[in-house]
């Protein structure tokens, strides 16, 4: 108990650097915590990208590749599926809905998605969370497009702005002879919606109606003209699928990668998000190490301050010698003032980290789409919040064996 | 009656880049004995000090305080007996700068029970001393150490040897910090106080003249024999 006291009123009086130390520290823990909450906040996200679907159906291709085209935007399509075989898929008892997703085009950077107005309803992230319009409304007219919230803070598009879709993902020719119109925005999910034009599918055969072999024919058919025409696709980029039951998942998606007439691939995209991120997760590793480091080196600070004091202590140590404290009693006295500042140091690093979730968690949420919960510390942090306290206690033994030798050495007086 | 110090046949070195090393053939207080030792710096005084406390042992011969032999004493057992039956004052610093001077006095009862039982209060016993010593209450439980003038400072010291009456009070240099108008008074109030605890005192200094109120006065000079050298 005496040498709680003593330790503590030692502290306080050398408060300036102590508390200095302690900063450090908690700084260190609140940053290793925060890498911990980012690390499993983008992993919840990630996973959380797509939800409610089934299955999402391509041509065959690896299905990491099939998640990366079709939900991220990410590289092309090897192949599509043709109209016949997406409506075989469409007709199959099993099948509750099916949104047809067409890939290709590009505006100003971001990627065009030509689909149906059931997209926004059948789309969920987050754990079922729909997407929802900030402005405007889905396809009405023809030319009428959709845009996700980082195309509209980029290009500070609202409704009504006129949108040139360009053909390809980076070309010169743009289908500047059909506009669109944007008809509404959608609010940030930060998912890959974000970063996407949706059209209609029709409106994808129409600005391709005329076009041949990548090339504008001479037979050029006006806006006006291609509303009278039937506008059925012939081809589709790949398909997201909701089945009736959760049992007829793995019954639909052998019969889709059985399927006969043309190559096909379905994949669940729970499974094909977790190859994803085992590819990518390699990341969160190094983050970890880097935010461990900073723990041992506020850590090594910590060593270092208890050791500069050492030399001006040796007379309070020859002191309490003198009054009956015993060697192991200053060893003892050092490594709790040790613990102590550990144990502050762990109380206020969380302190920060909770505040900086509390304080930043809606803009961080908004600016990066980056969902972080804030819940009670897992049982891997509490356990890594005691092992700081008893890395810093360990580590604070090596200045008080110094102390303990010391005091041995000097007895009563001090003897340089 | 058991002497309250008693040195037999007593040799030590200090092993450092120069040896020293100190004999002591024959050294014995009485109990309640206010002992003199004149020394000047360099006359071995603070080593005799230390081998009293058992703080470092002798190579050879025997010290027993108050019939109890520190070598028969295992490290710990020395550092628990120093606590529960000595209390020292040093020349200077003697007070922890980050406690206050109340917790200064107290300090000794947490390292030694037998001491601590002798008081029934620590606290009141405390203010006691302090007060008998002449120090200000307000001063004793409001001050901070570091403001303390060093004459009040080492009153404090005083007070903190003699809490819990220890057999043995050992003074080094306690007035050499102070100037000569207080050496005299500070010594008395030292000598009533250690009379009123029933302890044996022994104080070393270079002053000669502050002998005059002790019981007895040796000259270290003819206690021991200093050796220096190289090993």
């Amino acid at each position: 108990m005496i040498l709680f006291r003593l330790a503590f009123k030692s502290l306080l009086s050398r408060i300036l650097t102590v508390s200095l130390t302690i900063f450090a520290i908690a700084l260190s823990v609140a940053l290793f915590l925060g890498v911990e909450k980012v690390r499993t906040g983008a992993k919840a996200s990630f996973a959380d990208t797509i939800s409610g679907t089934d299955l999402i159906v391509g041509a065959r291709s690896g299905g990491v590749q099939l998640l990366l085209y079709s939900v991220f935007r990410v590289g092309n399509a090897t192949n599509n599926v043709t109209w016949q075989s997406y409506q075989d898929i469409a007709n199959r008892d099993e099948v509750e809905w099916i949104v047809p997703l067409s890939l290709g085009d590009s505006h100003r950077g971001f990627r065009v998605l030509g689909t149906t107005a059931e997209f926004f309803d059948r789309y969920k992230y987050r754990g079922g969370r729909d997407v929802q319009f900030v402005d405007g409304l889905a396809f009405g007219d023809l030319f009428d497009a959709v845009i996700g919230a980082d195309v509209a803070a980029a290009l500070d598009y609202t409704l009504g702005d006129e949108i040139i879709v360009a053909h390809g993902i980076a070309s010169f020719t743009e289908h500047d002879d059909k506009p669109f119109k944007v008809s509404g925005v959608l609010k940030k999910t930060g998912t890959p919606v974000d970063r996407t034009v949706f059209v209609s599918l029709e409106a994808i055969e129409a600005i391709h109606i005329d076009w041949q072999g990548g090339g504008r024919s001479q037979n050029t058919i006006s806006a006006e003209d291609v509303r009278q025409m039937e506008l059925k696709p012939k081809a589709v980029t790949a398909a997201l699928v909701g089945v009736t039951s959760r049992l007829k998942i793995f019954g639909l998606q052998r019969w889709v990668n059985e399927y006969s007439e043309e190559p096909l691939l379905a994949i669940l995209p729970g499974v094909a998000l977790s190859e994803l991120w085992s590819l990518i997760g390699v990341a969160e590793t190094a983050l970890v190490g880097v935010s461990i480091m900073v723990v041992i080196t506020a850590l090594l600070g910590m060593v270092a301050m208890i050791f500069s004091g050492l030399n001006e202590r040796r007379r309070e140590m020859a002191l309490l010698r003198a009054i009956g404290a015993r060697p192991r009693t200053i060893l003892m006295l050092l490594t709790t003032e040790a613990a102590l500042m550990s144990f502050v140091a762990v109380l206020l690093g969380v302190t920060l980290l909770y505040t900086g979730l509390f304080v930043a968690r809606s803009h961080i949420d908004a600016a990066f789409g980056l969902y972080l919960d804030i819940t009670w510390p897992t049982a891997r942090e509490y356990i890594v919040l005691a092992l700081v306290v008893v890395a810093g206690t360990a580590v604070s033994l090596i200045p008080a064996l110094r102390a303990y030798f010391l005091s041995l050495a000097d007895g009563m007086q001090v003897r340089n | 009656m058991t002497a309250a110090v008693e040195i037999n046949d007593v040799t030590f070195t200090w092993r450092g880049r120069t040896s020293f090393s100190l004999a002591i053939p024959e050294l014995s207080v009485t109990a309640g004995e206010k002992l003199f030792l004149l020394g000047e710096s360099g006359s071995g005084k603070s080593t005799l000090l230390s081998l009293i406390c058992g703080i470092n042992t002798p190579d050879r011969g025997m010290i027993s305080i108050g019939g109890v032999s520190l070598s028969d004493l295992r490290p710990a057992a020395r550092d628990k007996f120093r606590a529960e039956h000595i209390g020292v004052i040093f020349q200077m610093f003697n007070l922890l700068p980050y406690a206050s001077p109340l917790e200064n006095i107290l300090l000794p009862l947490s390292f030694a029970p037998a001491r601590r039982a002798q008081v029934d209060v620590p606290k009141d016993e405390a203010m006691r001393l302090a007060t008998a010593l002449g120090l200000p209450e307000e001063m004793v439980t409001q001050a901070n150490t570091t403001e303390l003038s060093i004459g009040q400072q080492q009153r404090v010291a005083a007070a903190r040897a003699l809490i819990g009456k220890p057999k043995l009070i050992i003074a080094d240099e306690p007035t050499s910090s102070l100037d000569a108008s207080t050496q005299e008074a500070f010594i008395k109030l030292l000598m009533t106080q250690t009379e009123d605890a029933g302890a044996t005192l022994i104080m070393v200094s270079h002053d000669q003249r502050l002998s005059a109120q002790f019981d007895r006065s040796l000259d270290l000079a003819h206690v021991s024999r200093i050796t220096r050298g190289t090993p």
